[in-house]
């Protein structure tokens, strides 16, 4: 058996391992799940160790040619970060997390206010009639839809009345977004099992064409 | 563990290895096999269904045995299910189709494997149809093992058509830039310039001396840019900091559970086109005329489909006797 062969039979037994838990909870899943989580525990802590301190800081600063300064900012700010772990000086940390917060709410402010509130309110200003009867039908769907949705999110004015009603439809609006959305999930959850239906009875066993 | 749970267990272990040491491979059905199989499956459930109005309720696990069942079966059954092409995939084919040979398309990897029975299959036929259309890629990913997934793809590509290994190129054809942490900064750091976030390749090679590179200082100089994301960073940020501020052309294959985040983006124009999980793929597959892995897996999804559009109606048979019995 070469290493590949014993990869494939290490893998599938993982594979058997975690589906057993749809049967119920058992120690062989726990022992699966228990091994999968500690070695993605491992990778993650590598992968952020050659990809950030490393590559970010340590060969930017002992760089022969060109060392920078400015990585030492990012340096002390992540150092002052572990300062919560000391009582007297935790108080320090804040510093970098007032950095984080401040520099990630500027540029979420940006993105968010363009392309997903100007962007997005321009693309439901749309004509009712295109041309064709299905694109009317669609664009009035979209006004219909927003224009409803906005309403159910009202709550300065009790639901009564037309408002009301305006409201019960935009509710509905939402329900079936909220069922599309949850059919695309049990169609991606569906794909997941497939890809490891295909290598168990595909690369494993080999029964697949 | 009772001596159920016990026989059950020794079962399972010795299919898996009948299965191994003795069945003929590959197995397939024959059409007669596959409709008789296809009949037996829809008569049990109708079974399941009677036995549920006449309150023998059945265990969740029968639920997961019959969509395990749904999903494998067409592996090995001879039939084709017609893969019809939504207008957000037809888009997405299109502006591809509209880009001249030697149009560099920046081809960003955000995933990981477990998403990959999913993005895999759009990305070996994109990788396919961009070598044969002529079109340069470069690979990048801001999810650490995306450009190992983009290196598996184009593997795959050079393997279903061995001519490409010769003609296609590293360097020339086709750049792997790697990954960079950073999310959605190392986006928006790209729109001034690429080489501060990717000083070299992913084997080392400084960005200076790449062919393919030359002339690439930033968004302004990619013709095109195709997503493949199954989360985040992935199609949103990629729309909010390279497409709405640097006016990038772009579209993407995302998985279905994050495909109905896309979908505002695309009304919008802000995308050209989607993708959305395994249809998307195949879809996609049909387009380009590379029939693989997401046009077989289509056929067990609509059938796992079937089947769970099935237990619904036969849950809600269930809800609605339980009510009726409680008043």
């Amino acid at each position: 058996m070469d290493w590949t062969t014993f990869g494939v039979w290490l893998a599938a037994v993982f594979t058997l391992g975690i589906i057993s838990f749809l049967y119920r909870d058992n120690i062989f899943y726990k022992l699966c799940e228990a091994i999968f989580v500690g070695i993605s525990a491992g990778y993650w802590l590598i992968t952020f160790f050659w990809d950030n301190l490393y590559s970010k800081f340590y060969s930017q600063v002992t760089d022969p040619v060109d060392p920078q300064w400015t990585p030492w900012i990012g340096f002390v700010l992540g150092a002052l970060m572990l300062t919560r772990l000391f009582e007297k000086i935790g108080w320090l940390s804040r510093w970098p997390l007032a950095f984080i917060i401040g520099a990630t709410a500027g540029v979420y402010m940006m993105f968010y206010f363009v392309s997903n509130a100007m962007l997005q309110v321009s693309a439901t200003i749309l004509p009712i009639y295109t041309g064709s009867i299905s694109g009317a039908i669609s664009n009035l769907f979209i006004i219909v839809g927003t224009f409803c949705g906005l309403i159910y999110f009202f709550f300065s004015k009790e639901h009564k009345g037309a408002f009301g009603g305006a409201a019960k439809i935009g509710i509905w609006f939402l329900m079936a977004t909220f069922g599309a959305s949850f059919g695309y999930t049990v169609m991606s959850r569906m794909s997941l099992m497939l890809g490891r239906l295909d290598f168990l009875f595909g690369q494993w066993l080999g029964l697949i064409k | 563990m009772n001596i159920k749970e016990v026989i059950a267990v020794i079962l399972i272990i010795a299919f898996f290895l009948c299965a191994y040491f003795l069945f003929p491979k590959p197995v397939e059905f024959s059409q007669t096999v596959s409709i008789i199989l296809t009949i037996l499956l829809a008569l049990t459930l109708l079974v399941i269904g009677v036995m549920t109005f006449m309150g023998r309720y059945i265990e969740r696990r029968v639920v997961f045995l019959f969509v395990g069942i749904a999903l494998t079966l067409p592996f090995f059954m001879q039939f084709d299910l017609p893969v019809p092409i939504s207008p957000e995939v037809q888009a997405a084919y299109d502006e591809l189709e509209k880009l001249p040979e030697g149009s560099k398309v920046l081809a960003a990897f955000d995933y990981d494997p477990p998403s990959a029975p999913e993005l895999q299959p759009m990305a070996v036929a994109f990788m396919k149809y961009a070598f044969q259309r002529g079109l340069k890629i470069i690979i990048m990913g801001l999810w650490p093992q995306g450009p190992q997934q983009a290196d598996q793809a184009i593997q795959t590509a050079f393997e279903v058509i061995p001519e490409l290994e010769d003609k296609i190129k590293y360097g020339r054809d086709y750049v792997n830039l790697g990954f960079q942490s950073g999310n959605e900064f190392v986006i928006l750091r790209m729109g001034e310039s690429f080489k501060a976030m990717f000083p070299t390749d992913i084997y080392n090679t400084p960005y200076d001396s790449i062919p393919i590179l030359k002339n690439v200082k930033n968004y302004s100089n990619i013709d095109y840019c195709f997503n493949f994301s199954a989360g985040k960073p992935g199609t949103v940020e990629w729309v909010q900091g390279a497409v709405d501020r640097f006016n990038l052309k772009m579209s993407a294959g995302n998985t279905a559970v994050q495909a109905p985040m896309a979908y505002p983006y695309l009304q919008a124009g802000q995308l050209d086109g989607l993708m959305g999980g395994m249809a998307g793929g195949a879809e996609f597959e049909k387009l380009t005329e590379h029939y693989d892995k997401a046009t077989v897996f289509i056929k067990s999804q609509s059938f796992a489909h079937a089947v769970v559009i099935v237990f619904i109606i036969i849950g809600n048979v269930a809800f609605f006797r339980g009510r009726r019995r409680k008043k």
